[in-house]
């Protein structure tokens, strides 16, 4: 500290006997100044800026940073927008480029005529508007949300070279705020025999899940906010269920009803769709949790290495639907030897982690690759492993290790290793 | 001093509820359960619960389906650009697995519940009742789960013994 007060008085001092030098002399410096430097200057520094705005968006130099959207052309509102990880940097997603999964269009809802029913198995029906549920008390958790399929394309015979954000970016990490769905069911009066709650959307299509009720006493959020903003439009605008740790399609956007149940509604949604094929023909049904998984974001597949020889930032994301993530380690070898990246705190439960380690390249093959553990044990298989556990049909729930191939020329593919 | 805080405080808690250690006004408000909520019931359970009257045909059906579905689903309910609806029964298994409405849903119920919120994407909840019985005997009839002179309503389509019934693994 004392250092600092010393060396603070000394550029003061410094400072105030520059300026009697320069008030001295400065018909002379003037000039000179206004002769040598203004073509050195940035542009931005010798007329005002632009204006201020109510809304900020992205700089114009940054459009490039987009969602990618992938939809049926005859179902137009039926598809997916992956999030750029590869662009993106610390954990947390920007509200406009959260990933979607809409299955008929983004609703336009009036909040002031929006309301949330809980009923079924509970002693008194209720109805909640989003105005009272603004009065609730309101509590914040940072998570990520995960869509079932994200990743999937990786169980096809040849690996896709899409960046790494428009293949395995069906995954987002926001802070969600909201009501904790506790209060709300027990204001309703939980039934004994109730075990589910059959979850609906008023998007068209009404889209209808069936959630265990232990999970959504547990953790389950009724979140109006999406990192401190009310939530957007495509991220289910006014209210939506937030189901930390579990398959996007649980966590249904644009609520509209609870309805407590004894058994699960088997909707197209938890039996056709979101389910596991497994080779012997059976579908493991109700797999919830999003298993441990991580993936370098840069370098990555579509990028050059500029510099040979070269120190680069080998950083990326990790999560896990059961818990906070452990360890990330990291391999420039294919797998063959492992190093421990750097995990940037905090370190949150069921919620990005961002590693880091610094790498030397000097023209070398190499595959890259990440291997995150979390607090459970669990460890990320490799695809190896997870296609001779699963088959190639599971379609769901892909979580294996995601290498990338460094050529001799710095470019970087998308392989299986 | 202290008497007006007090005041506050028991002006601040009076009408309120306590869990988990915080404070606030319990809002929800009651629904009225004299009168029916058909928009509260749209979720069809497997056992039939939540299904409506009416009836309809495999021949009704097939007449609506040709009309309003085969654009998307194709002819017979396979080979358009939505997802195949029929064929593929005993596939799961195989080199080649194909998960259609008739190789792979457990229940039958799922497909009236399906249809009526969701289909034809233009314009959910626009089919009536009957319409939607009659379209799920034909999908079931396009391989033979259901005989050509079948007519579902809310006592037999829960009835239907779909042929994947028993492939799900509970969690």
């Amino acid at each position: 500290m004392e250092k600092h007060h010393k060396s603070r008085r000394q550029f003061l001092q410094h400072s105030a006997l520059s300026g009697v030098a320069m008030m001295t002399s400065l018909p002379i410096l003037a000039s000179e100044l206004t002769k040598n430097k203004v073509s050195t200057l940035s542009s931005s520094m010798l007329k005002p800026g632009g204006e201020f705005s109510n809304y900020g968006t992205p700089s114009p130099y940054e459009k490039e940073v987009i969602r990618w959207i992938s939809a049926n052309s005859d179902v137009p509102g039926n598809g997916v927008s992956w999030t750029p990880l590869h662009e993106l940097q610390g954990t947390i997603t920007p509200n406009g480029l959260h990933y979607e999964r809409h299955h008929n269009g983004v609703p336009d809802i009036n909040p002031d005529t929006h309301n949330v029913v809980i009923d079924g198995l509970v002693d008194k029906p209720l109805n909640f508007s989003i105005h009272h549920l603004l009065r609730y008390p309101q509590h914040s958790r940072i998570c990520f949300i995960e869509c079932g399929g994200n990743s999937n394309e990786n169980y096809k015979t040849s690996p896709s070279q899409a960046s790494a954000g428009y293949a395995h970016g069906l995954v987002s990490n926001a802070e969600w705020t909201g009501v904790p769905l506790a209060l709300l069911l027990n204001e309703a009066g939980i039934q004994s025999s109730a075990k589910w709650v059959i979850a609906e959307g008023a998007d068209a299509g009404a889209l209808n899940v069936s959630i265990p009720i232990d999970k959504l006493l547990d953790d389950g959020l009724l979140a109006l906010y999406q990192n401190g903003e009310r939530l957007r439009p495509e991220n289910g605008y006014p209210v939506r269920l937030i189901v930390p740790g579990w398959e996007g399609i649980v966590n249904v956007k644009w609520l509209r009803q609870l309805k407590l149940s004894a058994s699960p509604a088997m909707t197209r949604d938890e039996t056709s769709q979101y389910t596991d094929l497994q080779p012997d023909g059976k579908a493991q049904q109700f797999s919830f949790e999003m298993q441990v998984k991580s993936l370098i974001t840069s370098p990555s597949v579509g990028m050059t290495l500029p510099d040979n020889p070269g120190t680069y930032q080998v950083t990326g994301l990790a999560w896990s639907g059961i818990g906070k993530i452990s360890r990330v380690e990291v391999s420039a070898d294919g797998g063959q030897t492992w190093q421990d990246a750097l995990l940037q705190e905090p370190i949150l439960d069921k919620a990005f982690t961002r590693f880091s380690i610094a790498w030397q390249w000097h023209g070398q093959y190499a595959i890259l690759q990440s291997r995150a553990t979390d607090e459970s044990g669990q460890i990320q298989p490799t695809r190896e492993v997870l296609i001779a556990n699963r088959g190639k049909y599971s379609y769901y729930h892909y979580n294996a290790i995601i290498s990338w191939e460094v050529d001799e020329l710095g470019d970087i593919h998308h392989v299986y290793a | 001093m202290f008497m007006p805080k007090l005041i506050m405080i028991i002006f601040f808690l009076s009408g309120s509820v306590q869990a988990n250690d915080e404070t606030y006004q319990a809002l929800g408000a009651p629904i009225d359960q004299t009168i029916s909520h058909p928009e509260l019931n749209l979720t069809i359970f497997p056992d039939g619960t939540g299904l409506p009257e009416g009836s309809g045909s495999v021949a009704q059906g097939k007449q609506l389906f040709n009309r309003l579905c085969i654009s998307c689903h194709g002819q017979g309910g396979r080979g358009g650009s939505a997802m195949a609806l029929t064929g593929d029964i005993g596939s799961l298994n195989s080199a080649y697995p194909e998960k259609t409405v008739n190789s792979f849903w457990p229940y039958a119920t799922t497909l009236f519940d399906y249809i009526r919120r969701s289909m034809p994407p233009s314009a959910p909840f626009s089919l009536s009742s009957n319409e939607i019985y009659a379209l799920c005997a034909y999908v079931l009839s396009q391989d033979a789960i259901l005989d050509e002179n079948a007519v579902l309503d809310k006592t037999t389509l829960p009835q239907v013994k779909m042929p994947n019934r028993d492939g799900f693994l509970p969690r």
